[in-house]
């Protein structure tokens, strides 16, 4: 509303920019990288301890947890017992079928209406926007007790469905507001032009949908993260052994090996690094939503 | 063009689906919970409309309500703490990465520093707890096992976490700064330091409203770490009790607690005033602002 219009179309570095690299190192220069080598330490020393100890044996973790392991030292018994007496298998695959069919839906479902709601400009256009603006400070947790009794009536209770139908209605409201800002700098001719062809209006938004592929990108991105790391709903909806997600599980595996330090770990590390890798690949799409969603 | 019949059907057909998925599963739970806080629902003559009683027993009751105000005025203090350390964070972070001196290194820090925030909770919650566990040395001293520095301890892992958000926000604001204003200020010969206060952080500055808004609904909707570190009745006593792990204690119960279904519903409706009251109050004085700047 009072922010600043924010059109960063690309976050990748110009290249005036990389022309610096070739300039020489300032005092300036040098306090810059400092100070943020010291902050990345601070963010990602934490998770690089896990991983590591997640690799030695039990007297190695408490003999010195900064050192890395040596071939004396290296064991993948914890990965071992994680698999032996945890649920890790299962618990992948709930969390991965429920995040990437929460993450078609909401891109599906929010495409097909921010299109709309760019595209027909009648009254209760500007209306239906608002309603999913609002959603996006709605603090849907605070409707889970009908939730459940909804579930519980529909017989969804304890099923990964009712967690995506939940987490996608969740996602819709922040996804229409992203796609709308997308759909909005489609240049009108290109519309106008299909339908001169006689295309249909499904068909218009057929040809339209590759100019906002960056949008669909930035959807998933967004998504993707708060279901994956929830731990709420799968709590209360899904928290049977064969329906816990990979965040429910690791909680619960902690739980109740408290003492097996290097099973502890290796559990960590596994319920970490797929999402950390995921977003490495994905940051740019990631942040340019965030900070696109949440601005207007 | 389309006829106007036309264009009401095809944005009907095309935001119908988006629409039914998102009034169903958040929009309707949220008015039935707020339904369900003036109803006796689990009696065996069905629901009995009981008015207030539920929110009487909610803030008159000695237990239930002395939990409450504890777990208000703590998730408060979760909220500021957030607030006073993130940001300042935030905007350091964001100076760094466009203050041009990264060149090529620029989207590696951004990407390494958003890390935290990609990780669930859970393991958060307990690596930070390993860290600071006495037997590894680092800190000799229970910080999460005393009332008086728990809930200031848990703020600042969650702080931990999501400092990348607000870094976030501010590097693209900067980022959307017109370079001519930049260009100009130099030639002016303003330094580095002088164009950020000067020139880039008025225009970034409708940001930490923003910010702030965001980390207050965020952190009134708080659970998840609060619950993987400390249960669902968090201590030491109650220490670090917040609105979210109240309301799940309170319909879901605990030990020597019974789940209450109309009592956590009534539960609901407070936290969402709450967060209501101050979102609207924030969005009021924004465009009461933006109004008298523009007379």
């Amino acid at each position: 509303m009072s922010a600043p219009d924010l059109r960063i179309s690309d976050l990748t570095i110009p290249a005036a920019r990389r022309r610096q690299d070739r300039e020489p190192w300032t005092f300036e220069r040098i306090i810059v990288h400092a100070l943020l080598i010291v902050f990345v330490i601070l963010a990602i020393g934490p998770v690089l301890i896990v991983i590591i100890n997640s690799l030695k044996t039990t007297p190695a973790i408490f003999g010195g947890p900064f050192d890395l392991p040596t071939a004396k030292t290296f064991s993948l018994e914890g990965y071992k017992r994680v698999f032996t007496r945890g649920n890790f298998i299962v618990n992948y695959r709930n969390s991965l079928v429920v995040t990437v069919t929460t993450i078609v839906l909401t891109v599906v479902l929010s495409t097909l209406a921010a299109f709309a709601l760019v595209e027909y400009r009648v009254r209760v256009a500007s209306l239906l926007a608002g309603l999913f603006v609002l959603g996006i400070m709605l603090p849907i947790r605070l409707g889970t007790i009908p939730l459940i009794q909804m579930m519980l009536a529909w017989k969804l209770m304890d099923t990964l469905a009712a967690l995506i139908l939940v987490y996608t209605a969740m996602s819709i409201p922040i996804a229409v507001t992203l796609m709308v800002t997308y759909f909005r700098t489609v240049p009108t001719d290109l519309k106008e032009a299909a339908r001169m062809d006689g295309a249909s209006e499904l068909r218009t938004f057929w040809i339209v949908l590759p100019l906002v592929r960056p949008g669909l990108a930035a959807v998933a991105a967004l998504t993707m993260l708060p279901v994956w790391n929830d731990l709420w709903f799968p709590l209360i909806l899904a928290p049977s052994r064969q329906n816990q997600t990979v965040t429910l599980g690791v909680q619960q595996f902690v739980g109740q090996f408290m003492n097996d330090y290097p099973a502890l770990l290796a559990a960590l590390t596994l319920g970490a690094v797929p999402l950390v890798v995921l977003f490495t690949l994905f940051s740019r799409q990631f942040i340019s939503g965030l900070s696109k969603g949440y601005s207007k | 063009m389309i006829s106007p019949a036309a264009a009401y059907r095809n944005l009907l057909l095309f935001v119908l689906p988006a629409l039914a998925v998102y009034l169903v599963f958040a929009v309707l739970p949220l008015a039935t919970s707020i339904v369900m806080s003036f109803f006796q629902t689990n009696g065996a003559s069905g629901d009995i409309f009981v008015g207030l009683a539920n929110y009487e027993r909610l803030f008159t009751h000695p237990t239930i309500s002395a939990r409450f105000w504890n777990a208000l005025l703590n998730n408060m203090q979760y909220f500021a703490i957030h607030l006073i350390v993130e940001v300042p964070m935030g905007l350091l972070l964001a100076a760094l990465l466009t203050s041009g001196k990264l060149a090529r290194s620029e989207g590696i820090y951004r990407t390494l520093l958003f890390i935290p925030a990609t990780l669930s909770v859970v393991i958060v919650g307990f690596v930070w707890r390993l860290i600071i566990n006495p037997l590894w040395g680092l800190v000799g001293f229970p910080l999460l096992g005393t009332e008086s520095t728990a809930l200031t301890t848990i703020s600042l892992m969650s702080v931990w976490q999501y400092f990348g958000i607000p870094m976030v926000f501010l590097y693209s604001a900067l980022l959307a700064v017109p370079n001519e204003l930049v260009e100009a200020a130099n030639i002016d010969g303003a330094g580095g330091w002088t164009t950020f206060w000067k020139i880039k952080f008025p225009l970034i500055a409708p940001q930490f409203g923003l910010i702030a808004i965001l980390t207050y609904i965020w952190t009134f909707n708080g659970f998840d770490l609060v619950f993987a570190l400390n249960g669902s009745a968090p201590g030491p006593n109650y220490s670090t009790d917040i609105l979210g792990t109240y309301f799940y204690r309170t319909f879901f119960g605990s030990s020597g607690q019974l789940a209450d279904l109309d009592l956590g519903a009534a539960v609901a409706t407070i936290i969402f005033l709450t967060v209501l009251l101050v979102t609207a109050a924030y969005f009021w004085l924004i465009q009461r602002r933006l109004k008298s700047y523009s007379v």
